[in-house]
């Protein structure tokens, strides 16, 4: 992380030992988390702001109980509609949020990039809370952090991950910090919904879903990540019909079947019933992706943390036990 | 009549000689017997060039007088070189009647500093649907020979071949943006590959500008009337050009500085100084580009300048504006690219910058060669004379320049138009206001 330029812009930001060092954090976080009063007392005094340029419940509500349990300030500013739109520029914007003493800025952007031009203009810490369609660094330490309650070590374990990955942020950061972990990955989705340039990634790609989850194209599957799907790629012709979708990359309980009971799936939210995931599917995964809400506060709290509470061993110390 | 002689001057980079400007034309070259009473300038180690004509300026007036003006463009072009500018319709209002464009070329004149061209729009109000009053702008004032919907591509089909045939009486030329509307998007804003996949930037593919270019030499062969392909970015444009060529249709193309000397793996830092449209291409694109403007398969470099206000790169890289200065940096980076490079000698320079974007432009007077009796429209530069570029010291009221920072090899020392010197020691000289 950019412990040292303390940002969190990338997931490529991180290399392994500091991934596992959040992951590690997060956990003890979240032990926390199970007691009666939850609140720790490391960023007291210290001024959070959740600048938001797009719509978002889970991520911003997420952020702001991370910042509150280790008792920073967390204001939310929405910043739909500014900008561009009203003649202001995003440096104006964030120059003026910034002005007010802020310590970190939580920032979410409907323009890739957008959250890498904010922390060139700012001194205060920055975090990339999805920008566009490329990146979201914290959603991909959650998955991870999930990912690793279940799997364990990630040295070579096969991670899937199906749906839209042109225009997945999370599917970027995925691909990126699973591969620091030493994980395998797959991608798949159909043509139109790879990213130009896939054959670059460090990730194996399919256009079968069948072939991918029984295995026989790349081995045994250890874990899968369904991504959401925007029905307005309908309307682009990136596919005809929810149909047509769903009976090709969607997970149907007999998919899931052919995944074995033990292998974990996971979700990002909010799930489209019926497009890339079966109603039966989704109220099978229930009990994961509420977990994964858990875990995305503690993983925030522990980024949180790490970039604002100086010495993060003296600062993990400080959580009373 | 004000004499001045050019002592020493390596013409066109050859064997060094005398020039001598008599009022506003060359009045010898060679032998400086009746040099007598003229200012000399020591000329030694520079070379002479036809001052430079630029096919692709945007001069943002009227409408946006905030990033530049005429006045304010024409000091960067002739700070460049150049002598004549051919100044893009997309304004606001669009330069789509004869009354907007000779209001251009009013104040083309009255700056004083480059002779500039308006460029007239091809449909009315850039709409893409109806055409414009072609007729009126060419028998206009301003004479009108470029036509172009710059910044969009007439896209419909029906519409460019209209305008093909509705310009030949003119002897004009209709100028492309090349690009598939629909296979681009409305949200692409870079070059469709690996860099645009990473980045998550919506991506423009290579052929959405090949796919038209390849549309448009069939429409000009069959109009029999003449095409001219702005700011060729691809390789496989460059294929299509070649093919055009070597069946003779009357297709002519240009490129840009910056797609000469940029790739797309300047985006990585999402900096929005390096947005432009067409987009930087990768490097394998650049290569074929430089190829193809040494061998004439491209014949001119424009240099697409386009000025914005800070406030409007101040944003995300997908939200911000689309567009580089190229004026006063087009020399230094054609040097760079293809002189420095020994792909171009300084007369193949001449040709690619000046000679051939007159004709292009149809534009008696400048292009010519350098010789007595001919217009005295000429660039003195120094072909060693490195300089870093600095967005603040430009005379553009913008400063979007990608170069900054940079070192270019090659400066311009002076600049005559009709003899009268724009440019000396690489500073500006403003014309003289009359209080007559």
């Amino acid at each position: 992380m950019s412990i040292g330029t303390h940002n969190l812009l990338s997931a490529a930001d991180l290399d392994r030992a500091q991934t596992l060092a959040i992951l590690d954090t997060a956990a003890q976080m979240h032990a926390i988390q199970t007691r009666e009063v939850k609140k720790l007392p490391p960023l007291r005094g210290r001024t959070i702001v959740n600048l938001f340029f797009e719509d978002s419940t889970r991520t911003r509500s997420s952020f702001e109980i991370a910042g509150k349990w280790l008792s920073a300030d967390v204001i939310n500013v929405s910043a739909k509609g500014s900008s561009a739109s009203k003649g202001e520029s995003l440096r104006d914007t964030v120059l003026t949020v910034a002005a007010m003493g802020v310590d970190a800025l939580v920032v979410r952007h409907h323009a890739s990039g957008a959250v890498a031009r904010v922390a060139g203009w700012v001194d205060c810490a920055v975090i990339n809370a999805g920008d566009g369609t490329h990146e979201h660094p914290t959603q991909a330490l959650l998955d991870a952090y999930a990912l690793r309650a279940r799997l364990g070590d990630f040295t070579d374990r096969h991670v899937v991950i199906v749906g839209d990955i042109a225009h997945s942020r999370v599917a970027r950061s995925n691909v990126l910090l699973l591969h620091t972990l030493g994980a395998r990955v797959t991608l798949v989705a159909p043509p139109t919904l790879m990213p130009a340039g896939v054959a670059e990634w460090t990730a194996a790609t399919s256009w079968d879903l069948d072939a991918v989850l029984s295995g026989k194209e790349f081995g045994d599957v250890d874990a899968l990540m369904m991504l959401r799907l925007q029905r307005e790629r309908m309307s682009s012709n990136y596919f005809p019909t929810e149909r047509e979708y769903a009976t090709g990359y969607g997970l149907s309980p007999l998919r899931l079947e052919l995944l074995g009971p033990d292998v974990p799936v996971l979700h990002p939210g909010p799930m489209n019933r019926g497009l890339e995931i079966s109603s039966a599917a989704a109220d099978n995964l229930r009990s994961v992706v509420l977990d994964q809400v858990q875990a995305g506060v503690a993983v925030r709290m522990a980024v949180l943390y790490r970039l604002l509470a100086g010495d993060p061993a003296a600062a993990i110390e400080q959580v009373p036990a | 009549m004000s004499n001045v002689l050019l002592a020493g001057a390596s013409v066109l980079g050859g064997r060094p000689a005398d020039v001598l400007i008599s009022g506003e034309v060359i009045a010898a070259v060679g032998s400086a017997a009746d040099a007598a009473g003229a200012e000399v300038i020591d000329a030694a180690g520079l070379v002479l060039l036809p001052g430079f004509v630029d096919l692709h300026t945007h001069l943002r007036e009227p409408g946006r007088e905030d990033a530049e003006t005429v006045r304010s463009g024409s000091a960067a072009a002739a700070l460049g070189g150049y002598t004549a500018v051919h100044a893009m319709a997309n304004t606001t209002p669009v330069a789509d009647t004869a009354e907007i464009v000779e209001q251009v070329a009013r104040l083309g004149a009255a700056a004083g500093l480059v002779d500039v061209r308006p460029v007239g729009a091809v449909s009315r109000g850039l709409d893409g649907e109806r055409l414009a009053e072609i007729a009126g702008m060419a028998r206009s004032a301003a004479a009108v020979r470029v036509f172009s919907d710059d910044g969009r591509c007439v896209a419909d089909a029906q519409l460019m071949r209209r305008a093909l045939e509705y310009v030949k009486p003119f002897g004009a030329v209709i100028a492309q943006h090349a690009q598939d509307p629909g296979l681009a998007g409305t949200a692409a804003c870079a070059h469709e590959g690996v860099v645009s996949g990473k980045l998550g930037l919506p991506g423009w593919p290579a052929v959405a500008e090949e796919s038209v270019v390849a549309r448009d030499v069939m429409l000009a062969q069959h109009t029999g009337s003449r095409l001219h392909v702005c700011h060729v970015s691809t390789a496989g444009t460059v294929e299509v050009l070649r093919w055009a060529k070597g069946r003779g249709i009357d297709v002519t193309a240009e490129v840009t500085p910056h797609h000469l000397a940029l790739d797309c793996s300047l985006l990585d830092g999402y900096d929005p100084v390096y947005k432009v449209n067409p987009p930087l291409r990768p490097a394998e694109d650049v290569a074929a580009l430089r190829a193809a403007l040494a061998d004439g398969t491209i014949d001119a470099v424009a240099t697409d300048h386009a000025p914005h206000a800070a406030h409007d790169k101040e944003h995300a890289f997908a939200d911000a504006a689309f567009g580089m200065l190229g004026l006063q940096t087009a020399l230094g980076v054609v040097a760079d690219a293809m002189v420095r490079t020994g792909l171009l000698d300084w007369a193949g320079v001449a040709d690619r910058m000046s000679v051939r974007p007159a004709l292009i432009g149809r534009l008696s007077g400048h292009g010519r060669p350098i010789e007595a009796g001919q217009p005295a429209n000429l660039t003195l530069l120094d072909p060693r004379g490195s300089w870093v570029v600095d967005a603040d010291r430009l005379a553009s009221l913008s400063r979007n320049t990608p170069f900054a920072g940079r070192t270019l090899p090659a400066r311009v020392v002076a600049t005559f138009l009709r003899g009268r010197a724009t440019v000396r020691d690489s500073e500006l000289i403003q014309k003289e206001v009359s209080h007559a």
